[in-house]
C-alpha cells in the first residue's frame, strides 16, 4: 500500500541528490537502480555514494511482506538498471512488478551465499532431520545451491504461509528446548566465529519445509554479505567506478564489524534467564542466533498471518512460565495484539523494535546502523533493567 | 482432535474433558473472556438488526454498509493514529452519509433505494481505496481495519456493550414501526408520519452495529455475524420474537464454538466464528422445522427444537 507520498518523497530525494550532487558529470553519471525496501536502499546507498541513484519501493516505516505497488513504481523498475531484492520469498510481490515493468536489468538478490534459517514445521516430520545433518556440512557447496535455488522459491512461498501456521502449531515445546541449548552455548562462539556465519547447524536449519526466514539483514554479519553483493553487482554494471565501490563497501563493513561487536558488548552481559522476548511477527531470528536471544511472536514471519486464540494463548503461557521480560512492539506491525499480551501477563512494554523498515530520518532508526543500535539498546534496556 | 488431547493431558488432569475443553479457556484466559464478552455483545446488538434487514429483503444491505463503512474508518486511522474513538466517529460518519444519502434519494427521486444504496457505497469505497492508497503505509491499514477479536482492549469492550445496549433500546422503541415497516411500507407510509423516521433509525443501527462489529471481528465479519445467524433462524421461528431470539442465540454459540476452534485447534478467530455461523445455517438449513429441507420431505414430522 504505497503511497504516492513516500514515492513523491523519493523522486524528490532523487531530484534533491542530483542537485546536491549537480559537481561537473556526476548527475548524469549517477546510475539509476532499485532497491525493494528501505533497509536494502541504504545499504545500497552507502555502497554506490554518488554513482547509483537509488529509488526505493518499499519507504520507511512501510511493511514489505503486503506492499501493493504502484505505476511509478513499475516506471521506476522499468528505468533501472539493476534492481536489489531481499531474496528468500520476501518481497511476494516483485515477480509480477518486475514483469509487468518489463525489468530488463540486473536482478541482484542480496541474500545470495546467505545460509537461511528454515521455519521449523512439525514437531513428528523430524525424517529428513538426517539429509539436513549433512546438508550442513558442506557449507561451500551449499551456498552454489542456494544462489541457484533462489529462483525456486517461489513455491517455497507458497508453503510459507501454510507452515507459519503450523509452527505454532505443535512445535513450541520444541522450539523453546531448541532455542535455549543454542542460545546459550552458541553465544559466545559466535562472537568468536564471526566471519563464519554458515558453520552452523543449528536445530532450525535441521527442519526444511519449504520456507526460510527472508528477515536476514538482522544479522550485521549477514548484512556483510548483503553489502558484498551489492558491491559485486555494483561494480559489475559500471566497471569505471568500481573502485570507489570497493572502497565505499570496506569503509561500510568496517562500521558493521564495529557495529557487530558493538552489539556484542551490549548483550554479552545480560542474565541467560532473561533472554526470551515477545515480538508481533517472528522477524529476529538471525539476530536471536548471533546475539543469544529467543523471540516469540504471535503472527508468524510474514506480517500477512493472522494470530489464532492458540497462538496468544500458547505466548501468554510461555510468558507466564519461563518469565519472559518484555514485550516489544514492531514499527510495522498492529500493536494491539501484543498490548493486550502484555496486559494480561504483566509483561512490560519493552519499546519499539525495527524490524524490517527504517523510522523516518529524524527517527530512531534513519539508516540500517541506527536500527540495528537502537534495537539492540531497547533490548538489552529493557531486559537489563 | 490432536489439540483438544493436547490440551486435556497438559493441563490440569484431575477435570473432566468437558471442563478442559470448553471451561478452562475462557477461565484461564482474560484474553478468551474479553473475546467472548465482545462476541456476545456484537451477537446481541447486530442479530436482531440482521432479522430486520432479512424481513426487509435488505440482506446485502449490510454487505454494502460495511463497505461504505471502511473509508470512514481509515481516514479516522490516518487522522490520529488507532484510535478507537477516530476510527469509530469515522465510520459511523461515513456509513451514516451513504445510509442517509441514498435514503434521501431513493424517497425524493425515482432512484430505487437498493440502486441508490450501490452508487453512494461504490463512491465511498472508491474513496477510502484512494484514500488509503495516497497515505505511506505505518502499518498496514487493512490490517488495521480486520480488527481481530482476540485484541479486544477495555474501551473497545465498553464500546461494543454500550452499542450493543443502545442497539437493544432503539429497536424496542422503533418496535412496532419496525415490524409494520417490513410487512407493509406502503400501509406505514400511509397511516403514519413515522415512516422515514423508522427507516433512517434503521439505517443507523445498521451502521453502528457493523461500525462495533469492525473493532471486534472485522469490517466484513462483522456482516457475518449480523446476517447469517438471522438466516438460519429463518428456520426455527415464524415469529418475529422467536427470529429474533433464536438468532441470538445462533449468533452466540457460534461465538463460543467458534472461538473454542480457534483456541484448539489453532485457528484465526474471526473466520472460525462466522464458519461456524455458516454450519449452524446449512444445519438450519436442512433440519430445521420451520420450512427446512426435512421438514418439508417429511410434512408431517416435527422435529424438536
Amino acid at each position: 500500500m504505497n503511497s504516492r507520498r513516500s514515492l513523491l518523497a523519493s523522486v524528490s530525494a532523487l531530484a534533491a541528490m542530483s542537485l546536491v550532487h549537480a559537481t561537473p558529470g556526476a548527475a548524469q553519471d549517477a546510475m539509476p537502480v532499485v532497491a525493494s525496501f528501505s533497509i536494502l536502499g541504504d545499504m545500497v546507498e552507502r555502497v554506490g555514494g554518488e554513482h547509483v541513484a537509488v529509488t526505493t519501493l518499499v519507504g520507511r516505516n512501510g511493511d514489505a511482506h503486503v506492499y501493493q505497488p504502484t505505476p511509478q513504481d513499475a516506471r521506476a523498475v522499468s528505468e533501472a538498471e539493476i534492481m536489489f531484492v531481499n531474496g528468500l520469498a520476501f518481497e511476494g510481490w516483485l515477480d509480477r512488478l518486475a514483469e509487468a515493468a518489463s525489468f530488463d536489468g540486473n536482478l541482484v538478490v542480496a541474500t545470495t551465499g546467505i545460509e537461511p534459517i528454515a521455519f521449523d514445521g512439525h514437531g513428528d516430520e523430524h525424517g529428513d532431520h538426517d539429509d539436513h545433518a549433512e546438508h550442513g556440512d558442506h557449507d561451500d557447496e551449499e551456498h552454489e545451491e542456494h544462489a541457484d535455488a533462489h529462483g525456486d522459491h517461489d513455491h517455497a512461498e507458497h508453503e510459507e504461509h501454510a507452515e507459519a501456521k503450523d509452527d505454532h502449531d505443535h512445535d513450541h515445546e520444541d522450539h523453546a528446548d531448541a532455542h535455549g541449548e543454542h542460545d546459550h552455548d552458541e553465544h559466545e562462539e559466535h562472537a568468536e566465529a564471526h566471519g563464519d556465519a554458515h558453520g552452523h547447524e543449528d536445530d532450525h536449519a535441521g527442519h526444511d519445509h519449504g520456507g526460510f526466514d527472508p528477515h536476514a539483514w538482522l544479522s550485521p554479519t549477514l548484512a556483510i554479505t548483503y553489502v558484498d553483493n551489492i558491491a559485486a553487482a555494483l561494480a559489475q554494471s559500471d566497471p569505471a567506478n568500481a573502485a570507489t565501490f570497493y572502497e565505499n563497501r570496506a569503509s561500510y563493513v568496517a562500521e558493521l564489524e564495529a557495529l557487530n561487536e558493538e552489539i556484542v558488548a551490549l548483550t554479552a552481559g545480560l542474565p541467560d534467564e532473561r533472554r526470551t522476548v515477545v515480538t508481533s511477527h517472528d522477524a529476529f531470528q538471525y539476530f536471536a542466533r548471533d546475539y543469544g536471544f529467543t523471540f516469540i511472536a504471535p503472527q508468524g514471519v510474514s506480517t500477512e498471518s493472522e494470530a489464532s486464540a492458540q497462538d496468544v494463548a500458547r505466548i501468554i503461557e510461555q510468558i507466564r512460565e519461563e518469565g519472559v521480560s518484555a514485550v516489544f512492539v514492531e514499527n510495522i506491525s498492529d500493536s494491539r495484539l501484543l498490548e493486550q499480551i502484555a496486559n494480561e501477563t504483566g509483561a512490560s512494554i519493552g519499546g519499539t523494535l525495527y524490524p524490517g523498515a527504517l523510522s523516518e530520518e529524524d527517527g530512531p532508526a534513519a539508516t540500517y546502523l541506527d536500527l540495528m543500535r537502537h534495537n539492540a539498546t531497547v533490548l538489552s534496556e529493557a531486559i537489563g533493567s | 482432535m490432536r489439540g483438544l488431547r493436547e490440551y486435556t493431558t497438559c493441563l490440569r488432569k484431575d477435570r473432566c474433558v468437558i471442563w478442559e475443553a470448553v471451561i478452562s479457556p475462557f477461565a484461564d484466559y482474560g484474553f478468551m473472556r474479553r473475546a467472548l464478552l465482545g462476541c456476545i455483545a456484537v451477537s446481541i446488538g447486530a442479530t436482531p438488526v440482521g432479522v430486520f434487514l432479512m424481513l426487509r429483503h435488505m440482506s446485502l444491505t449490510g454487505d454494502a454498509m460495511a463497505h461504505a463503512i471502511l473509508p470512514g474508518a481509515a481516514i479516522g486511522y490516518l487522522v490520529s493514529g488507532l484510535s478507537l474513538g477516530a476510527m469509530t466517529i469515522g465510520g459511523l460518519v461515513a456509513g451514516m452519509v451513504v445510509a442517509l444519502g441514498s435514503g434521501v434519494v431513493s424517497r425524493m427521486t425515482a432512484l430505487r433505494e437498493d440502486a441508490s444504496l450501490a452508487a453512494f457505497y461504490l463512491i465511498s469505497l472508491a474513496l477510502g481505496v484512494l484514500i488509503v492508497s495516497t497515505r505511506g503505509s505505518n502499518v498496514d491499514l487493512m490490517h488495521v481495519l480486520f480488527g481481530t477479536v482476540l485484541a479486544l482492549d477495555d474501551a473497545a469492550l465498553i464500546l461494543l456493550c454500550s452499542f450493543a445496549s443502545i442497539s437493544i433500546l432503539v429497536l424496542a422503541v422503533f418496535f412496532r414501526p419496525l415490524v409494520l415497516e417490513c410487512a407493509d411500507p406502503q400501509f406505514l407510509r400511509s397511516v403514519s408520519k413515522l415512516s422515514a423516521v423508522t427507516h433512517l433509525t434503521f439505517l443507523t443501527l445498521v451502521v453502528m452495529n457493523l461500525v462495533g462489529g469492525f473493532h471486534a471481528l472485522g469490517t466484513l465479519m462483522a456482516v457475518g455475524i449480523m446476517i447469517l445467524p438471522a438466516a438460519a433462524a429463518r428456520f426455527w421461528s415464524s415469529g418475529i420474537g422467536g427470529l429474533i431470539a433464536m438468532a441470538a442465540l445462533i449468533a452466540i454459540l457460534s461465538s463460543v464454538i467458534g472461538l473454542l476452534l480457534s483456541f484448539h485447534f489453532s485457528l484465526p478467530s474471526g473466520p472460525a466464528i462466522i464458519l461456524v455461523a455458516g454450519i449452524g445455517y446449512g444445519l438450519s438449513l436442512t433440519f430445521g422445522p420451520v420450512g427446512g429441507l426435512v421438514a418439508q420431505m417429511l410434512p408431517s414430522r416435527h422435529l424438536e427444537t
